[in-house]
């Protein structure tokens, strides 16, 4: 592996950075120029992801077998230097942000990037957060990743202004830079204990720690792991997530469902690499599995008790995180892959479902109103007014009520996993592992089992409803004026979903073949920590 | 001296946690600066506490780590002033906002009822 391969791994996080300066750059009326900008950025990260992802996979030609592309920042080695790690679990991560993000940047352009400063420069930043956490190879790094995205979703969750998100702004600064205090804490006590912060040293001094100083390190990592559950949006760390996530804009709302698997993401990979040596509390076993179970009733009772389409979506968020991480506690090298598969499936389903949600409630009469106050608030020109420049832009799809409708059953079948969408696929291929996973005692796989069939149960009861009063209801409304660029997201996202039930054997394959290298962490170690025989001048590989 | 800087961070923590609970916007953003001290002094005693010694290996001694100071923690602490300083601004941005939108300075954007 040589050339401009060996780079490959720096891109997903140049990329969105550069473009975030340069539309900075640009005065916020070039709107074109941003735009622009914007998609190009986006479009190149999906395509670096897509060649990570075939990288990792051994997929790429002139490259044999799987690779774990190791990134060292000006040539400095591994403990000591920082280094980006792109495996299978951080390019399938990667490939779902570009995805999301592509989805959510078109939407966006339809009206949304109007409703007030910087909305394209701090989604580009954003990206560039999440990517960086995907990416990073060290504690600390995985922090600033953090904070980077923090920050500019902050900035995005109080986009389009207005009373109701200022106030779900404020929650949800306050929870983040607490758990930001936790991270460092954790942080800072593994750093006192072993030493080191790359990840894949640690795993390698744990063992030989002293039993004092294994309780001091098991304190660190179990603060650590409370940061990462805020994040993950877990029970009873999650109440600030539905008024966030609910009183985000659209597009924001769709791209944050990224970020809550961020959290989900870290405690996978730490578990993996400490796991080998007794992974400490917070990222595996029996209480996880707890947790992910409580969170799971928390947003099924969420789900059947929310009023507003978006809300209910924040919901389904905390449903899929709760699934996710019950699975993730029942352990296995089996079920990681089938849980990959329904975060992606999850994740892309929820992000749909935003943008759908914010569409449906255009066409409802009190919807318009409170929609109109918040660009009130902001000075900006009413949305309905016909001669708003952006009426004219883009061409308005047909038959706008049908395709809701339509794409309102795919979400559903998606969140409630029903066939035959991959949502079923998911849930199946996880209970199927459950069941025949040896190492899981038979109580908690029937538990399991019972609590994913029942949270489908609660998800078909509470979006039947849902649609049934948006639908069926003889209220009066609008039918409402979706533009190609709008509905295009949706049915793009919906489409890939299709494509991940059609191609579901070759894609579980490589999603089981990411869980066995989680189980096997060993490759991860040996890719970070060995020093490459001959050192370039920037960076090199295994 | 050991004794002095751990009843320091948690004389800041408690203070710190106690305004972070109340309900007033001004005292959370000051409640979460004393936590952000807090945990400044907390990572930087994690290096452990070394006076009066360098934290970059001279040329002339040898490279004994007992003679210096860990610069890591050191490093990691300007990094985590700086995001915690940036944060904190904008939380104050935040609040302004909030207070201008709903005319009260409660968390919630309204009294509660009591």
């Amino acid at each position: 592996m040589s050339g401009w391969l060996a780079h490959l791994p720096l891109f997903p996080i140049l990329l969105p950075l550069v473009g975030g300066a340069a539309m900075l750059l640009l005065s916020d009326s070039r709107r074109a120029a941003r735009s622009l900008i914007g998609l190009g950025v986006t479009l190149a990260q999906l395509v670096v992801a897509l060649a990570l992802l075939a990288l990792a996979g051994g997929q790429l030609p002139g490259v044999a077998g799987d690779t774990i592309a190791v990134y060292r920042l000006s040539g400095w080695n591994a403990p000591v230097g920082i280094v980006l790690v792109a495996d299978r679990l951080a390019a399938i991560m990667l490939t779902l942000t570009a995805l999301l993000a592509l989805a959510s940047l078109v939407y966006g352009m339809a009206r949304w990037d109007r409703m007030g400063a910087h909305y394209k420069p701090l989604f580009q930043f954003l990206l560039m957060g999440v990517n960086g956490a995907f990416l990073t190879g060290d504690l600390f790094n995985l922090f600033v990743f953090v904070e980077v995205l923090l920050a500019a979703s902050y900035g995005l969750l109080l986009h389009g202004s207005g009373a109701p998100r200022v106030k779900a702004g404020l929650h949800y600064l306050v929870i983040n830079l607490l758990a930001s205090l936790l991270f460092l804490i954790g942080v800072a006590l593994i750093y006192g204990i072993a030493g080191t912060l790359n990840m894949a040293d640690l795993a390698l001094r744990l063992p030989a720690l002293s039993a004092d100083e294994r309780v001091l390190f098991e304190t660190g990592a179990a603060i650590l792991g409370v940061a990462f559950l805020v994040k993950a949006g877990i029970w009873p760390l999650n109440f600030w997530l539905p008024g966030a996530y609910g009183a985000a804009a659209a597009p924001v709302a769709a791209l944050f469902s990224i970020l809550t698997k961020v959290g989900v993401y870290a405690l996978l990979r730490l578990g993996s690499l400490l796991g080998a040596v007794a992974a400490p509390a917070p990222f595996g076993g029996i209480w996880l599995f707890g947790i992910g179970l409580v969170t799971l009733f928390f947003g099924c009772a969420g789900m059947l008790s929310a009023q507003q389409p978006q809300r209910m979506t924040a919901y389904c968020v905390i449903v899929s995180a709760g699934t996710l991480l019950a699975t993730l506690g029942l352990g296995g090298a089996t079920l990681a892959g089938p849980a990959l598969f329904y975060l992606g499936s999850s994740v892309l389903a929820t992000s749909a479902f935003f943008m759908l949600a914010e569409m449906i409630e255009r066409s409802r009469a009190f919807g318009a109103n409170v929609l109109a106050v918040s660009f009130e608030s902001f000075a900006v020109d009413d949305p309905f007014d016909p001669e708003r420049p952006d009426e004219v832009v883009g061409i308005v799809i047909p038959a706008a009520m049908a395709f809701l409708g339509l794409g309102f059953v795919s979400c559903a079948l998606l969140v409630s996993g029903l066939p035959p969408l991959s949502g079923f696929v998911a849930k199946f291929s996880i209970l199927a592992a459950a069941l025949a996973e040896p190492a899981t005692a038979m109580w908690q796989a029937s538990l399991l089992l019972l609590a994913i069939l029942g949270s489908g149960l609660v998800g078909v009861v509470a979006l039947a409803r849902m649609g049934m009063r948006i639908f069926w209801s003889s209220d009066a409304r609008m039918a409402p004026r979706l533009r190609l660029i709008e509905a295009g997201p949706v049915a793009f996202l919906i489409a890939i979903c299709v494509g991940l039930t059609v191609g579901a054997g070759p894609v579980a394959a490589y999603l089981d073949a990411a869980g066995q290298s989680l189980a096997t962490p060993q490759a991860y170690i040996d890719a970070v920590l060995t020093v490459p025989a001959k050192m370039s001048a920037l960076g090199g590989s295994r | 001296m050991e004794l002095i800087y751990a009843l320091a961070i948690g004389v800041l923590t408690g203070s710190g946690v106690w305004l972070l609970l109340r309900p007033r916007t001004f005292q959370v953003i000051i409640g979460l600066s004393l936590l952000s001290y807090a945990v400044n002094l907390f990572i930087f005693g994690m290096g452990r506490l070394t006076p009066g010694r360098a934290p970059i290996v001279g040329s002339v001694a040898a490279a004994n780590a007992a003679l210096y100071a860990d610069p890591l923690p050191q490093a990691l602490v300007l990094t985590a002033i700086v995001i915690g300083f940036a944060t904190t601004a904008l939380f104050l941005v935040v609040l302004l906002a909030s207070r201008g939108l709903t005319g009260t300075d409660h968390v919630d954007g309204q009294e509660s009822e009591s």
